[in-house]
């Protein structure tokens, strides 16, 4: 293994991305990033001096438009998708961390 | 009743004609995907009743001859919102996820009057080229139920082949519809990026995501394709440009004399079977004697396509994909103290390795210290391969040469590998990182199983696509060829 990115620098970017990994899926995932970024770095054969970079092939490019607010009348349907509603809210549970205080 | 025969068109005669309603059709359609499904898996909910009713009112109100889809069934890959019905994109986040609104195409196709009969498998959140990753179930290829359907729209490109249905949407990010299609002998077409509205579809790699029409036939195609294309005041990536009558303008496709093609060498290169050869040298053959050149050209940077794709689409889908918190819709951890094991234990609950890997690399790839080395110099390589495609579009009409390097392969056979499963996308990807059309169909056999061929246009030139397939077609019989499969034929 080229060691690319250790188990360290996975769980940082785990953190980073809002996900958590046991042990035996760190054991799993860290060679195959290590992996698939060793393909990733095949890209510096490639000679891009003076190239710009390409983030979108659309051919509409900055479309003005009003911002209008339009109503649609599905706060109570969009609310049954919540996992969790009360009184037109979607709960969540404590922004601070509770069980610090048991 | 068996429609296993029969096309938009001839379904559209005999409706207009009364020889069968759309409640009949729409009944055996949900009678021969129970009767089926049970072998291929492709469905991942049936939208019974509202069908049935649906028909009814169809037929209540009469069919014109001016209404060419009217009546007539078709599915949705899952990854496109349908109004109260749900749409899972294959993952556990989204088990019970009933959206309150309907997807551009899923509304235009309701106002052609199709009738939407289901939701399709398809690899979670679209990532996958075995339609393996999904959550819920493993949809079987038609033609050979130990063989994987292609992916990630293997349930529409499954539905199609095995005669459920006669036309269903997929969608395309880096080969979606098109490998499918080729694993399953039908035809499949990735727009041009900007000619389908991507509002209601759930976003993967926003840059490369396209929606298209799956179908048996090329003709098929071009019809559904018109009907879902055009500007969208709701995706402002869509194009303003006019849309074809694509399948009307097939009426005068005769020939295909005059016609440039570019075959790339790089296309018929290491990896690619024996038989995916023959097929695209033969179909090239086929080409020459109706009268088109077919020259040797060059794409030197297709092979970097596929590191540069893993990057772009991968940061995409992780800021894409931050949206499935565990807080508005979707699953929800059980036993949370607080609001960020709320997220983390949502995510990490709810979406699979595929998903979790991809979200990794591309929040990996956008982090501090590794974003010019990774995200920046893949945008750049893209540019890199948009000129080479400029370059041998330039003086050809189009580019032939195969979908993908193999036939479908086993089940179970490359799921555990991930590069591997990665290189099968290595001829379809380049044409996303483009934003040009791809257009797969039928042009062989290898051991029973179908070989696609890929034809790539200019931007917004999926007529010239849609011609030249249509000319292969009538004059091979690739397309004709059904898998034995329940019976129907």
């Amino acid at each position: 293994m080229a060691n690319r990115i250790n188990r360290d620098q996975v769980q940082h970017v785990a953190s980073l991305a809002k996900l958590e990994f046991t042990d035996a899926q760190l054991d799993a995932f860290t060679p195959q990033l290590d992996d698939i970024i060793g393909l990733f770095e095949t890209l510096s054969d490639v000679d891009t001096d003076g190239v710009e970079a390409t983030s979108s092939v659309s051919d509409q490019l900055n479309v003005m438009r009003e911002d209008v607010a339009e109503n649609w009348g599905q706060s109570q349907a969009l609310l049954k998708n919540a996992p969790d509603a009360a009184r037109g809210f979607v709960k969540v549970p404590a922004i601070i961390d509770e069980s610090e205080d048991n | 009743m068996n429609y296993f025969k029969q096309d938009l068109a001839s379904l559209h005669a005999d409706l207009v004609a009364k020889k069968i309603s759309s409640k009949e059709l729409t009944q055996a359609t949900f009678d021969n995907i129970k009767a089926t499904d049970p072998k291929i898996d492709a469905f991942l909910a049936l939208n019974e009743d509202a069908a049935l009713d649906q028909a009814a009112k169809i037929d209540a109100a009469g069919i014109n001859a001016d209404q060419p889809l009217a009546g007539i069934p078709v599915a949705i890959k899952d990854n496109i919102v349908t109004k109260g019905l749900t749409t899972t994109a294959a993952s556990k986040i989204l088990e019970n996820f009933k959206p309150v609104y309907d997807a551009t195409v899923t509304t235009k196709l309701a106002d052609a009057q199709m009738v939407t009969v289901g939701k399709t498998n398809l690899d979670e959140f679209a990532m996958g080229g075995s339609t393996e990753t999904s959550a819920f179930k493993q949809t079987k290829n038609a033609w050979d139920q130990t063989k994987v359907p292609g992916g990630s729209s293997g349930g529409s490109a499954a539905a199609v082949a095995s005669g459920q249905v006669v036309a269903a949407l997929g969608t395309d990010t880096g080969g979606s519809i098109r490998q499918p299609a080729s694993f399953n002998g039908v035809v499949g077409m990735k727009p041009t990026y900007g000619r389908v509205s991507r509002w209601g579809l759930i976003a993967f790699g926003s840059s490369l995501d396209q929606i298209g029409p799956l179908t048996r036939g090329v003709k098929d195609n071009a019809t559904i394709l018109s009907a879902i294309a055009g500007h969208d005041d709701h995706d402002l990536t869509s194009s303003t440009q006019a849309v074809p009558d694509f399948a009307g303008d097939l009426n005068d496709a005769t020939s295909v004399k005059g016609l440039r093609i570019g075959l790339p060498k790089e296309f018929l290169g290491e990896g690619v079977n024996e038989d995916v050869k023959a097929a695209i040298l033969a179909a090239a053959d086929t080409y020459r004697k109706l009268g088109a050149t077919v020259d040797e050209v060059s794409l030197p940077h297709n092979k970097y396509g596929i590191a540069a794709y893993y990057i772009i689409a991968s940061s995409e889908a992780s800021s894409n994909l931050q949206r499935f918190d565990g807080i508005r819709y979707g699953y929800r951890a059980k036993d949370v103290q607080n609001l960020e094991d709320v997220y983390v234990k949502s995510r990490s609950e709810g979406f699979g390795d595929e998903v979790k890997r991809r979200i990794m690399l591309g929040t990996f790839s956008l982090s501090a210290g590794f974003y010019d080395a990774y995200f920046l110099k893949a945008a750049k390589v893209r540019t890199v391969i948009i000129n080479d495609f400029k370059a041998v579009l330039k003086d050809h009409d189009f580019i032939m040469g195969p979908v993908a390097p193999t036939p479908a392969f086993d089940l179970g056979a490359e799921i555990k590998d991930p590069i591997t499963m990665y290189m099968n996308d290595i001829l379809t990807i380049p044409v996303n990182l483009a934003g040009l059309p791809g257009l797969s169909l039928p042009a062989g056999f290898s051991n029973n199983l179908p070989v696609g061929m890929q034809l790539i246009g200019r931007p917004f030139d999926e007529s010239t696509l849609y011609k030249a397939g249509y000319v292969f077609e009538q004059n091979t019989d690739f397309h004709l060829q059904v898998p034995t499969l329940g019976g129907q034929n």
